[in-house]
């Protein structure tokens, strides 16, 4: 098997991007990708894109970002895994290159969300729960279903909805450093807590805003590396993988995400460390307590104890492990099938020490992780980076 | 705000799923007699709520049905205030998962009680529901 390296990133601002369409907002993450690795478009043999689509109008996004972008010829595919698409892209060209059927693979993840009204989009996630058991009858948002698991987590361990103001607090922090991100105001407290009600016990400020962005990643095997004399790039170590049921009825319990915990363990096992070891990490924060719910499932705390490590500092520079400086999904913006991707372009960038000092994390192991869900815990993807 | 010079397009698309119940229209007629119905597999005995045809896990078509009491207590909830695009008309809804005492958990709106007065572990009754316009659903009640 191959060693995987990403030796290239591009990632564009994120936000209301009506300025461009989806190939040029496309362009402006692959672009620099290409620069980075010192490639030429009609150098990749192979692209993966992440992207959900609907929101936009072209209904084969991958062709028409290929064309534009100067890669048709390449071997092309669109993967689908709801708000993890972007990191089931980069499963699947860190699998072509692993399994040696390419050298060189390019990821992107592109999606433009403010094309049509925000209700018409809100309807379109949420039907992406479970249409038939869960839409059709009962008009679940994503919002609502993300409430359901931080109503049982408050009632069984205390967590508050200060707690979760917290976290948002702490992302918008790091999203206003954060040149790329959406959001790029500070937020007290009491504004999130005062915020309007989406779906009780969640407010505005506890929701990721609908987000147009791309970002882009160029992967190689390590004969390729030596080849383009690339110095020092971030390896992939490992992903792992799972899923849980379409219904959210047949879940155990409300209060973490199985796909998240079997992904995780996955992830850990193949890269040979533990959660001590990981330096920053990027989590999957759709919603505030999904970021508290993040922290258990993978281990960075117990179960239980999530709200502890948000009210202790724990996830912020200087804390036991700092989690999402970029803003995450919160305050940097989460176009959904870019997410994935998004999150190993600023895991490459924290591991290679690139970012402004202020949202820098310290690095002792230079490991990082990234977990990316889809659904409501449909989906889960666990990466582990390294340099 | 300044807006983005773009081409208002005028082609919408109107898009109505039909969705198929000819395997589990028992459970779609039963609705409209007030019962519940669940399915459960005969080779393994698993009860399984929302009803299927196919066992998945053991691979089994054989399946009978059960009727539910509908006796439950409230595992979780929620109150939905923004609504999706297709259910801006009603007026804020609750969501609650309750857990049957056959042991099934279903997802379904609460209704006849405000959100203030719920807490996890309330006792909720699981109840055939007919639209004025025919269309069958289910739903809680307090018990
Ligand atoms: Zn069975």
């Amino acid at each position: 098997m191959n060693k995987v390296a990403i030796i290239g990133k591009g990632h564009s601002r994120f936000g209301d991007r009506s300025d461009v369409n989806l190939a040029e907002l496309s362009f402006e993450a692959i672009q620099p990708a290409l620069d980075a690795s010192g490639l030429t478009a009609k150098e990749i043999p192979y692209m993966a894109l992440g992207s959900m689509g609907v929101w936009s109008e072209e209904p084969l996004p991958a062709v028409v970002i290929a064309e534009y972008c100067g890669l048709t010829g390449a071997g092309l595919v669109r993967c689908e895994a709801a708000c993890a698409s972007g990191s089931a892209a980069v499963f699947n060209a860190y699998s072509a290159v692993m399994s040696k059927q390419t050298d060189l693979a390019l990821v992107v993840g592109a999606e433009k969300m403010k094309q049509i009204d925000t209700s018409t989009v809100m309807e379109m996630i949420g039907r992406a729960g479970y249409y038939m058991w869960e839409f059709e009858n009962f008009g679940m948002t994503f919002p609502a279903y993300y409430a359901l698991h931080a109503v049982e987590h408050m009632e069984k361990f205390g967590t508050t909805e200060k707690d979760l103001a917290r976290v948002a607090v702490k992302n918008h922090r790091y999203g206003a450093m954060n040149p790329v991100a959406h959001l790029r105001h500070e937020i007290t407290v009491e504004k999130a807590l005062n915020s309007n009600v989406i779906a009780w016990p969640l407010k505005l400020y506890d929701c990721c805003p609908i987000t147009d962005g791309s970002a882009a990643l160029v992967l190689a095997s390590e004969s390729k590396v030596k080849e383009l004399k690339i110095e020092d790039p971030v390896w992939i170590d490992a992903m792992g993988f799972a899923s849980d049921t379409a219904n959210i009825s047949k879940r155990e319990n409300y209060v973490g995400l199985s796909a998240s915990v079997k992904a995780a363990k996955m992830a850990y096992n193949i890269a040979g460390i533990s959660p001590i070891d990981v330096d920053v990490a990027n989590v999957h924060d759709c919603f505030t307590i999904a970021e508290i719910m993040a922290y258990e499932d993978l281990g960075f705390c117990e179960k239980g104890d999530g709200a502890q490590m948000i009210r202790d500092g724990e996830t912020e520079i200087g804390g036991k492990i700092p989690v999402n400086l970029d803003g995450g999904l919160k305050a940097k913006g989460h176009p959904i099938g870019t997410t994935g991707v998004s999150m190993l372009v600023e895991l490459t960038k924290q591991l290679r020490e690139e970012v402004k000092p202020t949202r820098q994390a310290p690095m002792k192991n230079y490991v990082a992780l990234a977990h990316n869900t889809g659904g409501t815990g449909h989906y889960g993807f666990v990466s582990i980076l390294r340099r | 705000m300044n807006k983005a010079p773009s081409l208002e397009s005028n082609r919408s698309l109107i898009i109505t799923y039909n969705l198929p119940i000819s395997k589990t229209s028992k459970f779609w007629d039963e609705l409209k007699q007030g019962k519940v119905y669940a399915t459960k597999c005969k080779k393994c005995g698993k009860l399984v709520f929302p009803p299927v045809a196919d066992c998945g896990p053991c691979g089994s078509s054989e399946i009978e049905w059960t009727e539910l009491i509908g006796n439950g207590k409230i595992v979780t909830f929620t109150e939905v205030v923004v609504k999706p695009a297709s259910f801006s008309e009603e007026p804020s809804y609750i969501v609650a998962i309750a857990k049957l005492s056959e042991g099934v958990k279903v997802l379904a709106w609460l209704s006849g009680i405000k959100k203030e007065k719920l807490h996890i572990g309330m006792k909720v009754k699981l109840k055939a529901k007919v639209f004025s316009d025919k269309k069958v659903a289910y739903e809680f009640v307090p018990a």
